[in-house]
Parts: C-alpha cells; structure tokens; sequence
C-alpha cells in the first residue's frame, strides 16, 4: 500500500479510532523551520499569516507531513494579554519578565477578546487560509496553553506555585479568567478552521505537581475546560511524565495524549490502549546531533512499540522540533516512517522485535 | 541522639511532602539539634531524599521547590543567607542564562542555602557578555547556570568562551530540562558538571568546594 492509499486526515481518523490505517501517522511539529523554508528570521517569519502559511504547505510537501501545525509560539497568549515575547535567531520566541508582577494584581485582570487581539487574529487568517488550500485533506492542529500551565508565564513557576498553595482565592480567580480564555481561544481556532486543538498542558504532568494535585485541580480544570471546547482535543505533557495519571486523561475528554520520552513507549500503549491515542515520543533534544541512520532506529523502535493495532501517531516528545535539528534528520524521520511504518507491520515479528 | 536524627527527618520529610509549613517549623524548633548539625543529619539527607523521589518520578517538583524552600526560609531564620557563618569560600553564584524561567534556580538556591551554603543570585534572563563580566568582577569561581530552552544551553559554550577570554577559570556547573534530555549535552557545552536535579547540584557543589579549598 503506498502513502496515496489514504489522505492523512483519513489516516490519522483511523488511528484515533484505534484501527490500523495504510501506515503509521506522523505529525512533524516543525514550527520554525518554516522560516528556514523562506529564508527569512525567525521573527519576521511569525509577522505575518501569509509566511505561517507557505511555510506550513511547503514543510507538508517536502516531509509528507500528517498534519498542519499553525502554531506560532508558546507565549501568544501571554503575549495578547499584555505580556513580553523575547525573539532570539535560534530557537522559538520565547516569554519574557511575567506580566503579573505581584499576586495581588491578578483580581484587576482584564484579558483581551480574541478577536481584538492582533497577534491572535494573525494565528486565526493562518488558520483560515490554511483551510482554504488544503481542505479536509489533512488535520489542521490549533494550540492552547491550558488554563492551568499558563500562570507559569503569566507570573512565573515560583508565584505560581506560591499561590496554588498558599493563596487558594488567588489562585482560583485566576484559572477562572484562564479557563474562560481557553475556552474562546480554542473555538476561534476551531471556528477559522482548525481540526483539533492540542491543550499543553505540562503543569498536570506528574514531572510537575503530584497525582493527587492533578486530581484536586489540573483534572477538574481540563474536565471543565475540554467540556466547552467544541472539537477534538489532544492534551500534550510537552515532555513531561504522563503514565501515573493516564486513565484520568482519558476522562477529561481527551482523545489524544503526548507523551515524554522519559516514558517507555510499550508500556504507555498498554495504559492508552482503546481509551487515549498516543503521540510521542522521539527526543526532540537528542534529535539535533542524530544521524540518518540514528533517526531510522529510534523511528523504527517506536513504531515497534507502540504502532500495533493502531491509536499511534509519531511525533517529537516536546511538541515542537528544535531549530537546531537538521533537514536530513527530519527527512530520515519522515522516510523511515514511511518504510517502517507501513501496515500490517509484519516485520516487527519478523525482527523479533 | 545519632538515631534520632532518622526519626527527625522522617518527620520533617512527611512535613514537607505535604507542605505543611507549621510541623516542618516544630520540627526545626523541637529537634534541639544545633544548627550544622540539624544541616548535615537533618535536612541535607531530607531534601536529598526528595530531590531523590523526584528523579524517581515519585515526587513532583512543586514538592520539591516548596520543601527547599520551606528549608530554606527555616534556616534563614537562624542563619541568614549572608551570614559569615556559611559555608561561604571558594566564591559560588547562579544565574538563569538569557531566560526567565527561574525555577530550577530557585530550587537550587534554596537547597544549597538550605545545607549552609552562601551562593549568589544573578538573577534571570542575563546575557553572556553580561554574566561573564559579573563573575570576573565578582572573581566567582563556581557559577551555577540554569537554563530551560535549548537556545540558552548552547549558548553556555559562548559563556565559556567568553570567561577564557578574560582570563578566568570558573568552574560551570550546569542543570536545566535540556541536559535531562540529553546526557551528553553538558559536555558538548564546555560545562565541567551537571546537577541534573537540585541534590546532585549540591553534591558537585560540595566536591568543587572541597576540590577548590
């Protein structure tokens, strides 16, 4: 069966549906090397729409991508609500000083509606145009920070946590104002065209805050938030751990789950198995100094843990490929799938693998 | 009293993990023990213990920050963070690196102030050239760098680069998610360690100090 046999967004429908499609979807989450692609700073790259959009189309056409990802930078949220994004040649724009100074500022907030924050439009007409060219032929993946891991940039870790333990009135106005923005920021995407959305969403993580902290607040803030999302969600660990906490994911709705490389894979596929469709989990650290042939025996190593049966998608742990990460890397990625993970996967039996 | 030592920092662990400020006090106020002894019998092997749970994966780094910084604020109480009683020689500071993600600083700080140390604080979000004149001015001989994006761990090659430059030999002790993500990645920077979680920092720290009197 070759890559034409299915449209990716046939592909990945029948991973989420835990059936084995044509071959294992890969959702390459390059965001820079788009800019790459035209030549252009990394800065003048996330300007303007228009340049999100050749760069998205061309990085599908050059990797046979699984997906679209018009995501810019992780602080766009944090950027719209009055916050400073520092841009840097070599990597992804990044957040600056927090914007809530002092804890006692948060009753006084006032974000801005999405649709009059001008850096959010620009992610909804990438959306929108995005749409218009590739239809329903691929996934176009929406991104929001979740209410409950966006105060780690909006007032920093340390005043985060200071209030998640000590200032409990604090910090449940807060998630409040957050969970209503989530919520309008995840439909607008969803509204211009976006297929899913993917809920970052690492402050949940067992890495971060304990099980036991996730069920008192990150799991009842995805349960209410994902609730009034009106699509598909994927929620994303960006690197950190998952597996305590699994089977309560897959009550918050989620039909998707990213995971960390800090996890073994196998042993992921067996917690997700018929409840959550797993994405992960090549390092995107390592990725920078890997070979072709590296590339190919991690790419072939994940799919022989978790391809089986459907419900895998490959991708990086973190969701999102470093800048520092070569094009022949991805492509070995890209090429390895495409011969490794075709279906059946009868060489995984055969590899003894 | 050498047993009892186990029995205080079972009590201030079960305190800490569930940051319960209040015990954690009474245990500090009620152990009796004095104060380098408290640190090397009682809080070192605790917050040792957690950072250890971390590392395993069966503690959280909100544990981890609230009990270093629990412990440190104890501490502080009867040994402020500039007091010439510290462990205070060879000259040690930290910085995050051109970032404002200061967490694991901030971990890492309270832990090292926490067992007795003087460490100062650069702050965050500073520039190379910026960093590498603080600490030839400073005459730092062990500088900390945390860092949580892959960019500003590069750049720590140019922090070295720099500091040869001018003449100094600081030793750099480096820490942060990307070097979790990649062991050999403090190498490939010119760091002469990494403290991949705040007890493993403290224990380099503690071999360089001894390495450097």
């Amino acid at each position: 069966m070759n890559d034409s046999a299915m449209t990716s967004m046939q592909r990945v429908l029948a991973t989420l549906g835990h059936q084995e499609p044509d071959r294992i979807p890969m959702f390459l989450l390059l965001t820079m090397h788009g800019a790459r692609e035209l030549g252009m700073s990394i800065k003048d790259y996330f300007s303007r729409a228009e340049n999100v959009v050749e760069g998205q189309l061309r990085l599908r056409e050059k990797y046979h991508n699984d997906c679209i990802y018009p995501f810019f930078y992780a602080p766009i949220e944090v950027e719209a609500m009055g916050g400073e994004v520092i841009y840097r040649e070599d990597g992804p724009p990044n957040s600056g000083r927090p914007f809530i100074r002092e804890a006692a500022q948060i009753t006084s907030l006032q974000f801005p509606k999405v649709y009059e924050a001008p850096r959010l439009s620009e992610v909804l007409k990438a959306i929108r145009m995005l749409k218009e060219r590739v239809g329903d032929e691929v996934p176009i993946i929406g991104v929001v920070m979740s209410p409950f891991s966006l105060p780690v940039m909006q007032m920093g870790f340390e005043a985060y946590l200071d209030i998640m333990f000590e200032g409990p009135e604090l910090f449940e106005y807060l998630i409040k104002l957050n969970e209503a923005f989530c919520v309008e920021w995840a439909n607008a995407q969803l509204h211009a065209g976006a297929t899913a959305i993917t809920y970052f969403d690492p402050v949940s993580s067992p890495t971060v805050t304990t099980r036991d902290q996730y069920l008192q607040y990150g799991h009842q803030i995805a349960k209410r938030t994902l609730s009034r999302i009106n699509g598909p969600v994927a929620t994303h660990m960006a690197s950190g751990l998952a597996l305590p906490i699994v089977d309560e994911i897959a009550e918050t709705g989620s039909a998707v789950l990213g995971v960390s490389t800090m996890e073994d894979l196998g042993e992921l596929k067996a917690a997700c198995c018929g409840k959550l469709t797993i994405l992960g989990n090549l390092n995107g650290i390592e990725m920078c100094r890997w070979t072709p042939e590296e590339a190919e025996r991690q790419v072939k190593a994940a799919i022989a843990k978790a391809g089986p049966g459907g419900g895998y998608i490959l991708a990086d742990n973190h969701g999102e490929i470093p800048w520092q990460v070569p094009d022949e890397v991805v492509m070995a990625i890209s090429e390895a799938v495409r011969k490794w993970g075709r279906y059946p996967l009868d060489w995984i039996d055969v590899a003894g693998s | 009293m050498v047993n009892d030592y186990a029995e205080v920092a079972a009590r201030l662990e079960k305190a800490l993990l569930v940051v319960d400020r209040i015990e954690a006090e009474s245990v500090f106020s009620e152990s009796g023990v004095p104060t380098f002894e408290l640190i090397e019998n009682v809080i070192a092997p605790t917050l040792e213990r957690i950072g250890t749970l971390w590392i395993n994966g069966t503690a959280s780094l909100s544990q981890v920050y609230m009990s270093g910084r629990i412990c440190e604020e104890l501490m502080n109480s009867v040994l402020p963070h500039d007091s010439e009683a510290r462990i205070s020689q060879p000259r040690t500071a930290i910085a995050v690196l051109e970032d404002y993600h200061s967490l694991g600083k901030r971990v890492v700080t309270s832990v090292l102030r926490a067992n007795g140390y003087r460490i100062d604080d650069y702050g965050s979000g500073i520039s190379v050239e910026a960093l590498a004149a603080k600490v030839v001015e400073d005459r730092t001989e062990i500088l900390l760098i945390s860092t949580l994006m892959l960019p500003s761990a590069l750049r720590i090659s140019d922090l070295r680069f720099q500091l040869r430059k001018l003449g100094a030999n600081t030793r750099l002790i480096v820490g942060g998610a990307p070097f979790r993500f990649d062991t050999q990645l403090w190498q490939e920077v010119g760091a002469d360690a990494v403290g991949i979680s705040a007890t493993e920092a403290l224990q380099v720290v503690t071999r360089m100090m001894e390495e450097l009197s």
